[in-house]
């Protein structure tokens, strides 16, 4: 158990520079999920508090102490690999085993802690067999049982669920998030999904191009995003974004204007959650439907906006039958609103 | 689900394997019966009358101590060749292995030596070690050492050793790396991460990845010693000095071409014929179950 602190941390590959200075401070027992679409750095992010990469500038602390220049096992740390990573040519008991095997414990202790681990993960039946007789589920668990055998400061965890079919990703999502809680130990979760982000991390760092572009709860990420790219990245389906040019208390887009309450001028970009959307026959906007996805709770309606090219998506509770080239007239609520710099995608705050 | 491709007729299948059939045929089964018929005879020097002599040449072999001296420098011989050939493979494997910059010069520096045909590396030692005009002999020489495989047998063994496995400690080192190349290398991180250092980690998890690799080149390589060194051997010692580097092989040719006995030089080979085929029942009756995982 241990905080992880980096400071400014960066990576370069030869002259390639492919994480710019991330810095963030966990506390002990916290878990915090590093989100991000493929190459943006998140897992070299994890890899560098691992001791798998070195850290080209900053520097990275475990439990306060400065590890840059440890060897991985040095730093008391698990990881939980996408693909597991068990080793192929030995039992699943002399996998969870391994590293104890080489800090020298005695044979009874290493027993009685693989045991222990096995029962935690229900692994007790499969304690003779070889990964390769175990299903994607089980090796997942063996990898988890590795981990927490050793009893670390820190879990990593890289990926660890994209191998999983959706069923068992959701349970084991849980099954991780409730072990960690137990375990009280801090752990740092790599993944590119954002549902997995959301509902496992206490904090995340959402991440794009090497930075970090928002570091906060899901919540806050989600109900007040820093930048248009976290915006867009957190929330399902993905946030709608139209530009427009505020002027006078409102905003125009293309030909409809929508009121504003902020004295916000010149262009910006708006952001409208596809589920903040309130049909209104009356109301400001309007978008022509081609295409519905009934999901049962609720339905999605792509199209475009009325007249213009930019694409639109709505979320609808309930079942709505929808028809292509439909027009829906609907209105938002403007309070709710982020804006962002359309040239910088900063957020603007919108001052009343 | 059925994989099998499954055709109609005879035809087609028969013309797809009868060039595999016929060359089988040709090259293995007519020289092996040809072989086994012989080794029941002993034909006159000039080859013109064969007498029936029923086992007789296998209980002469049997009881020569000559022969039963080939068998031990064969074990000797096919066990250092393949141990010079592989050790040093893998070592260098794992070397490049590590590489990041110029593997691939390495690489193909490293592959050059098996492309020169047995006899040539022969002769190539030959002339490194030659008593009167060898570069290495003379340097041996200032330093005290007096070489000389044409007389000391052990210096002969090993010079013919060296020579075989030269050669193919590229062909091992192409295979070795080819898999360490597939070890994944989440596996290796991950045991890093479980505390194991370089040689530990190579020892419990790289070796034990590698043993189908290793087991696949050991039956090669004997193989090899035991077939393919005669170039080697007959351009180096001709089985000299006083038989000491004479294998089985080469006493087939030896007692068969130069000393025209061949009722006796045919027994060999079937008696070579049954030793490779149970050495190989072997390998993988008691070796290759203990190498899958």
């Amino acid at each position: 158990m241990a905080t992880v602190d980096l400071k400014a941390v960066k990576k370069r590959f030869g002259s390639t520079e492919v994480i710019h200075g991330v810095s963030t401070s966990i506390a002990d027992g916290e878990f915090i999920v590093i989100v991000g679409p493929s190459g943006c750095g998140k897992s070299t992010l994890l890899r560098m508090v691992a001791g798998l990469e070195s850290v080209s500038e900053g520097e990275v602390s475990i439990g306060g102490k400065r590890v840059n220049e440890l060897e991985p096992m040095d730093r008391d740390i698990a990881m939980v690999f996408q693909n597991y990573a068990l080793y192929p040519h030995m039992s699943v008991r002399q996998n969870m085993g391994y590293g104890l095997k080489i800090a020298k414990l005695p044979k009874a202790e290493i027993d009685r802690k693989v045991d222990d681990a096995a029962k935690l993960l229900q692994l007790e039946p499969y304690l003779d067999r070889r990964p390769r007789d175990l299903s994607g589920g089980q090796r997942q668990r063996v990898a988890m049982g590795r981990a927490i055998v050793r009893q670390p400061k820190v879990f990593l965890f890289d990926e660890p669920l994209s191998n999983l079919d959706a069923k068992l990703r959701v349970q084991m999502r849980l099954e991780i998030r409730d072990l960690q809680n137990r375990l009280g130990i801090t752990a740092l979760y790599v993944t590119h999904d954002q549902v997995e982000a959301m509902t496992m991390a206490d904090r995340m760092i959402v991440m794009n191009a090497g930075r970090a572009e928002q570091i906060g709860t899901p919540l806050e990420v989600y109900e007040r995003p820093q930048t248009l790219f976290a915006a867009q990245f957190i929330g399902s389906p993905s946030m709608n974004v139209l530009d427009g040019v505020a002027a006078d208390g409102s905003l125009s887009i293309g030909d409809s204007s929508l009121p504003l309450h902020s004295r916000l001028s010149g262009p910006v970009t708006v952001g409208i959650r596809p589920e903040h959307v309130i049909p209104d026959a009356e109301g400001p906007l309007a978008m022509t439907v081609q295409m519905g996805e009934p999901l049962g709770a609720n339905t999605l309606l792509h199209g475009r906006m009325a007249g213009r090219s930019d694409a639109f998506t709505v979320s609808l509770a309930g079942v709505h039958h929808a028809v292509a080239g439909e027009t829906l007239r609907f209105g938002v609520d403007p309070a709710n609103l982020p804006f962002f710099d359309p040239k910088t995608g900063q957020r603007i705050e919108a001052e009343a | 689900m059925e994989k099998r491709v499954t055709f109609k007729g005879w035809l087609l299948p028969l013309c797809l394997i009868a060039p595999q059939v016929v060359i089988s045929a040709i090259f293995f089964f007519y020289p092996a019966g040809q072989a086994i018929w012989q080794s029941l005879f002993i034909p006159d020097p000039f080859g013109l009358s064969m007498q029936y002599v029923g086992l007789g040449n296998f209980e002469f072999l049997l009881s020569d101590p000559y022969y039963r001296a080939s068998f031990l420098t064969t074990a000797i011989f096919s066990t250092l060749v393949t141990l010079v050939s592989m050790v040093p493979a893998l070592f260098l494997a794992v070397v490049a292995d590590r590489l990041i910059k110029g593997a691939g010069t390495y690489r193909t520096l490293l592959i050059w030596p098996y492309a020169v045909a047995p006899a040539i590396a022969g002769v190539l030692w030959l002339f490194m070690f030659n008593t009167r005009v060898g570069v290495v002999s003379w340097y041996l020489g200032n330093l005290g050492y007096d070489w000389n495989h044409v007389l000391n047998d052990t210096e002969a063994m090993g010079l013919v050793v060296v020579a075989s496995a030269w050669g193919r400690i590229s062909y091992n080192f192409l295979f070795f790396f080819a898999a360490l190349q597939a070890v994944p290398k989440s596996v290796i991180e991950a045991a890093a991460i479980d505390g194991a250092r370089f040689w530990r980690r190579f020892w419990t998890i790289v070796l034990p990845l590698l043993s189908p690799t290793t087991f696949f080149l050991l039956v090669v390589n004997i193989v090899y010693a035991f077939f393919e060194t005669f170039g080697v051997i007959h351009t180096i010692t001709s089985g000299g000095p006083q038989q000491a580097t004479t294998i089985l092989v080469y006493k087939v040719f030896s007692d068969g071409f130069v000393g025209q006995d061949l009722g006796s030089s045919a027994a060999q080979s079937v008696i070579l014929l049954v030793v490779v085929g149970a050495l190989t029942v072997f390998q993988f009756k008691f070796i290759e179950r203990r190498v899958h995982y």
